[in-house]
């Protein structure tokens, strides 16, 4: 139904079972916050991974979606269901805007202007304490109750949310990849002239997809905010951008589980590594120059790679 | 007192010089940036960590061997120019064959790691540096006071800025550097070392982002962010001005300290941001930004 390969199938069925059994054998936290950067990192591999471009400001998104939802949530009551889809909303709402402006830059510059774009947003971010709370942040995002009907106050309840916003996404990835549009994208990404030569507007298929990695940035972040009850500059700032490209590199570019294990890896290394204060920063360092020298498929790039088929 | 545009004029000189003083630094380190993509075709992203690593030897020289600033005017830049040599020959080699955008990221990696082992070791409030004692005080310009060490930076600045511009465009090595960034291969038939033109380039053009650090080091506090959050603007500079020449860099990174410190007293929230609205404007009216070839 969904286009899934043999191998792809089993994977899924896998990831699923592995998230209904890993609130119960780790910590239910930990565990959401590794899906929602899944998500977040799902969509900067579709720019990166599907179109080829490579942004180092996914975290304007992210951090967006996170503050509106917050925001919302506590200051006009929305139920957390639809705090989501606004922080989604607002996400996608400025991958519009942004991605108009640079989507027809190319490598490089496109990389360059995402981040200073990026950094408006932070600018933003610090300046106006009234929506973000500057630097101490939105605090204590009540997580409400869905619909209106079921608490959230209990981990394992905002677990099943988190679960299914995760899911919802990954699907939505696949089945865009796999979908028509998805194929167009795909050959502009092998031959941009030649598709345009057969009547296809590049600009615009990029568009859309930057849009998508927006809205799942959004939806990532607003889902971050609720789990935490806390929003902060961290989740905006240039290191939150840093870190989703990680992601992506180590779990492979391109690949469609790649992402989350890349997710898994960092927040793992993150809370592991914890005990030794910004040696954490050092060690990514290290991991970021070794996956560009040595690792360039990624943990699922390389098993793909081992296996003869795509994950 | 004297007004102009409704604001007093000394706050408006103060603020201009602050302008030229910030560009300084931008048109040092955008041409730096210009020079290796020029040849490597790579974003050095680690950049604003050479920056901030010569500021910290220009620190540890003081406080570790007792050398005094002029002499770490010279030291330093050659210390981070042998790091940038050996780093060239050992990782940054690896990857001139792969798609532009490792480059970038293998960059991101090192400015991370750098900047992570400074933080450990100086904490991220860093030390501060103390004004040589020759360019201390401060000088009565009639229209305006100008704290010596501040024109001393703008003065050098200027040389620097002069200097790496006439030695690229108007001397042989000059010459070279740039047939090697138009055909490589064909430079090499003519029995020029390439390899080895390309470790010097990197190393010369982080060397100048660590002569930028120096000039900074009594300046601004030495700390391990001190490039990151120089380098976010540099690099909007280098889009306003494209990656073309290295006299656009030069020109841009002046012109925007300038319009940043300007709106500093029109609108001072904006100062931040001004930089990333003209980026914005310059990409909707000419996408190769003002300088630059093409896109």
């Amino acid at each position: 139904m969904f286009g899934f390969s043999r191998a792809q199938l089993i994977g899924f069925v896998v990831m699923v079972v592995l998230i209904i059994i890993a609130p119960f054998l780790f910590y239910p936290i930990v565990v959401m916050q590794v899906m929602c950067y899944a998500l977040f990192a799902m969509g900067a591999n579709l720019l990166m991974g599907s179109v080829g471009l490579l942004s180092l400001g996914q975290a304007a998104y992210f951090g967006l979606g996170g503050y509106v939802c917050g925001y919302l949530v506590q200051s006009a009551g929305l139920t957390p269901e639809l705090g989501i889809c606004a922080g989604g909303l607002a996400g996608a709402a400025l991958g519009v805007v942004f991605g108009w402006l640079v989507i027809r830059r190319q490598t490089i510059y496109f990389a360059m202007i995402t981040l200073a774009l990026a950094q408006i947003v932070y600018f933003f971010a610090v300046q106006d304490v009234n929506f973000t709370g500057g630097e101490n942040g939105i605090q204590g995002i009540p997580r409400g109750a869905v619909f209106g009907l079921f608490s959230l106050q209990h981990d394992l309840a905002m677990y099943v949310v988190v679960a299914v916003v995760f899911i919802a996404g990954f699907l939505l990835v696949h089945r865009v990849i796999h979908s028509p549009f998805g194929q167009v994208v795909k050959a502009i990404r092998e031959n941009e002239p030649r598709a345009i030569s057969l009547g296809y507007n590049a600009d615009r298929y990029k568009w859309i997809i930057f849009i998508l990695a927006a809205l799942l940035a959004g939806v990532a972040g607003a889902t971050k905010a609720m789990v935490m009850g806390i929003e902060t500059l961290s989740d905006v700032g240039a290191t939150a951008s840093g870190l989703v490209v990680l992601m992506v590199l180590l779990g492979g570019i391109g690949t469609i589980f790649g992402p989350i294990i890349g997710a898994l890896i960092v927040v793992a290394m993150q809370f592991y590594l914890s005990q030794f204060g910004a040696w954490v920063v050092v060690i990514q360092g290290a991991i970021f120059m070794a996956c560009v020298l040595v690792f360039r498929r990624g943990v699922i790039g390389e098993l793909a790679h081992r296996l003869k088929t795509a994950l | 007192m004297i007004m102009i545009f409704g604001k007093p004029a000394p706050l408006l000189f103060g603020q201009l010089l602050l302008g030229i003083i910030n560009g300084s630094f931008y048109a040092m380190l955008s041409m730096g940036l210009a020079i290796i993509f020029g040849l490597l075709k790579i974003i050095n992203f680690a950049h604003g960590a050479m920056f901030m690593v010569g500021a910290f030897v220009t620190w540890g020289l003081l406080n570790y061997l007792n050398i005094n600033f002029w002499w770490a005017l010279i030291l330093s830049p050659l210390i981070v120019g042998a790091l940038g040599y050996v780093l060239e020959r050992t990782v940054i080699r690896r990857i001139y064959k792969l798609d532009i955008l490792y480059g970038l990221l293998l960059t991101f990696g090192l400015a991370q790691l750098l900047e992570g082992v400074f933080t450990n070791y100086f904490g991220s409030s860093g030390v501060s540096y103390d004004t040589p004692d020759s360019l201390s005080g401060v000088m009565n310009l009639g229209f305006m006071y100008l704290p010596v060490y501040r024109g001393f930076v703008v003065f050098a600045a200027i040389i620097i800025c002069f200097a790496v511009w006439f030695a690229i465009e108007k001397t042989r090595l000059g010459a070279l550097l740039r047939a090697a960034t138009e055909n490589p291969a064909l430079v090499q038939s003519f029995g020029v070392n390439v390899p080895r033109l390309i470790a010097l380039t990197f190393a010369g053009g982080v060397a100048l982002a660590a002569l930028a650090g120096v000039l900074a080091a009594p300046l601004y506090s030495v700390n391990p962010d001190m490039g990151t959050e120089l380098i976010n603007t540099v690099f909007a500079v280098v889009v306003i001005g494209g990656m073309g020449s290295i006299g656009g860099a030069i020109l841009t990174g002046f012109a925007l300290g300038i319009i940043e410190g300007f709106t500093d007293v029109f609108y001072p929230p904006g100062s931040a941001v001004v930089v990333f609205v003209v980026m914005a404007a310059v990409l909707i009216a000419r996408p190769a930004g003002l300088f630059g070839k093409t896109a």
